[in-house]
């Protein structure tokens, strides 16, 4: 009887749930890995070019991402400092909020979480999704976030791409794919490569103690599970003569 | 080279015993181990649900641990708070892990204290003796639901600003003075700094010392009569020649040496979590609180941290605010009820009617599906379910008494069974 009603609910909340869940863009995965190190170095470096200008990482320390992306200091020097920061400081923007605000009519948000507030699919996507739209300010939109206010600031190394919608059946607007109106820099299998390392940056700097964290709890439960022998054994000791 | 040895410690041995009779004749200490521990028998055939209790204490200790670390860098300022989070993810040693350990111990609290509620749902642990430790009990559970509160506010995320901001509201609806409290509550016309003081304040010492008092409280009473068991008979009714009851085992060795084989248990499952899934896919931590407050944009959808949205589901149930707030207030107060609505003299589960069992599953399905449906978007299909599943919620409370008095059990066996 109980085990029927288990399988009722589950059933019921199989079947709800896809009722249940919201229209939203279909996301393409990021397949990105904060353990490889070329690729974050990398994301590094795409980062300070492309997105640093405007976003900030203002909990992230240089000296931390030196350390953790395996830069020497001359390095980080050379290829992530630009603007005469010491070691020490934290990825901080001279762009005033309140000026961020007026030219993009929202200031760019920090960066250091966005991984982990908005989730790296998203980001991966986003980032791809720019299309021309001659009638916006910045002369895009994106399919993702439409109306961003974002400009496509990655044009350069993408090109820029036209976006080809069908009506669907609810009369509403899908997307059915991109057609490239110019080449960029890189191709298009290049671009997606270039994205997922700025996206496994984001993630890396969304919670940079994440692959110790993990190794760590490797560690913790094997010393438990050790403990729990122990502590069973004993158990089985003090209760031999209970019955 | 030996016996100089065996002199010591026997030495040793005689200056504390002496230490102990020193301190016996002006503090109750050996009588309150036994009392407690040594000597406080409970029954021999606890099953896993019988480990949630001491679980709940673990996680208290643990949280009032973590806690006290947290708040050396933590800074209860508009400001500085959200800042001061990710520097304890970042810059603190092991900042990080004191942190994953404190917002993964408060969903872990609600998920074992649900747990051993329902323990005393299965086993009657609520019914005479034991309705003050019942009641006590559900007092540690608001004090908890209070603690959480204020504490989901403190990283000061979108979310946790939000969903201050949804629930201070909910006290709008308390007619006549409603928004005043509301006011009173935030001491600002708006969630504001002044807010986020005053919940710190809450959250790190006034609930703390009320939740220690409750759980003393609860043990004490606990103690008094003695523990249930899942056979739901009473063991003092058998006592030996000795006068100790022949179905118990004196809580420490016996109860303390099983209960640490399942606090590790616990510890494992809890360690995965900390160590390799702390937001817990959105749940734990919610994605949204990973953006600072913003008193100006609201999440796209707002949602309490699900530990609270089972009451949530009940409070979007019916269309009329006010009868929500209502409802839901009821549905929170109702179990404090129960040693009164279940009127069978049979304790526990194992010999009480089938119709029991499965009105009893029934609530159990009831309560999951409310915490579902409280963490959905509202939809008419949400909202529909809600109803019905809140239907259920309360029929279990109101039919109770109608079908406990005239219950059809099977014979309770006199003494405990393995």
């Amino acid at each position: 009887m109980v085990r029927n009603a288990v399988i009722a609910f589950i059933l019921a909340v199989g079947f709800v749930s896809p009722a249940l869940s919201q229209h939203e863009p279909v996301l393409d995965e990021a397949n990105n890995n904060v353990a490889d190190l070329k690729s974050l170095q990398r994301g590094a470096k795409y980062f300070v070019n492309y997105c640093l200008g405007c976003h900030s990482a203002k909990y992230v320390r240089y000296n931390r991402l030196a350390q953790d992306l395996q830069l020497s200091e001359q390095q980080l020097d050379e290829n992530l400092m630009f603007t005469g920061e010491q070691a020490f400081d934290l990825m901080e923007i001279a762009m005033r909020p309140d000026d961020a605000a007026r030219w993009f009519t929202v200031a760019p948000p920090d960066l250091s979480l966005i991984a982990r507030s908005r989730g790296t699919d998203y980001l991966y996507t986003y980032l791809r999704s720019f299309y021309v739209a001659p009638d916006r300010p910045t002369g895009v939109d994106n399919v993702v976030m439409p109306g961003t206010n974002m400009p496509h600031v990655l044009w350069q190394l993408q090109g820029t791409q036209r976006a080809v919608f069908h009506t669907d059946e609810h009369n509403a607007e899908v997307l059915e794919g991109f057609e490239t109106v110019r080449p960029g820099e890189l191709d298009a299998k290049a671009f997606d490569e270039a994205v997922r390392d700025i996206v496994n940056f984001l993630d890396y700097i969304g919670e940079p103690i994440k692959q110790q964290r993990q190794q760590l709890g490797i560690r913790v439960i094997g010393f438990l599970l050790v403990f729990l022998l122990i502590a069973f054994m004993l158990k089985k000791e003090i209760w031999k003569d209970v019955k | 080279m030996a016996s100089t040895e065996a002199d010591v410690f026997d030495r040793l041995g005689r200056g504390l015993s002496a230490l102990g009779a020193w301190i016996d004749a002006r503090f109750p200490m050996t009588k309150l181990i036994k009392e407690h521990a040594t000597e406080y028998y409970a029954s021999k055939n606890f099953n896993v649900w019988y480990g949630f209790g001491v679980i709940a204490t673990f996680v208290l200790v643990l949280q009032l641990v973590t806690g006290i670390f947290l708040t050396m860098n933590y800074k209860p300022s508009a400001a500085e708070a959200f800042g001061s989070v990710e520097y304890i993810m970042r810059d603190v040693d092991w900042g990080w892990l004191i942190r994953y350990l404190h917002s993964t111990g408060a969903s872990a609290f609600f998920i074992v204290v649900y747990l051993h509620m329902f323990r005393g749902l299965l086993y009657g642990s609520y019914k005479k003796p034991r309705e003050l430790v019942w009641i006590i009990g559900m007092f540690i559970y608001l004090a908890l639901m209070a603690e959480a509160f204020f504490g989901y506010l403190l990283p000061w995320g979108n979310m946790s600003y939000w969903g201050a901001q949804v629930i201070v509201t909910l006290f709008g609806s308390v007619p006549w003075v409603g928004d005043e409290l509301a006011e009173w509550i935030r001491g600002d016309f708006y969630i504001s700094d002044i807010t986020l003081n005053r919940f710190f304040a809450f959250h790190v010492i006034a609930v703390p010392l009320m939740l220690l008092l409750l759980v003393v409280v609860h043990i004490m009473a606990l103690h008094e009569v003695g523990s249930n068991n899942p056979d739901g008979i009473e063991i003092k009714e058998h006592k030996g020649p000795n006068g100790k009851p022949i179905d118990g085992v004196a809580f420490h060795p016996y109860h303390t040496s099983k209960d640490l084989v399942i606090v590790i248990v616990f510890m494992i499952v809890f360690a995965a979590v900390v160590f390799f899934a702390p937001d817990m896919g959105g749940y734990f931590l919610e994605h949204a609180n990973f953006e600072p407050a913003d008193p100006l944009r609201t999440p796209e959808h707002i949602a309490p941290v699900w530990y609270f949205t089972p009451f949530y589901a009940i409070l979007r149930a019916v269309p009329n605010e006010r009868i929500g707030v209502a409802l839901m207030g009821l549905a929170v107060l109702l179990p404090f009820f129960l040693p009164w609505l279940d009127r069978c003299r049979v304790k526990s589960i194992r010999y009480r009617s089938g119709f029991y069992k499965i009105t009893l599953m029934t609530f159990a399905v009831t309560f999951v599906a409310l915490g579902y449906l409280g963490l959905q978007p509202p939809t008419t299909l949400v909202a529909r379910l809600s109803l019905t599943f809140t239907i259920l919620y309360f029929a279990f409370f109101v039919v109770m008494p109608f079908y406990t008095v005239r219950e059809k059990t099977k014979p309770v066996p006199t003494r405990v069974t393995w």
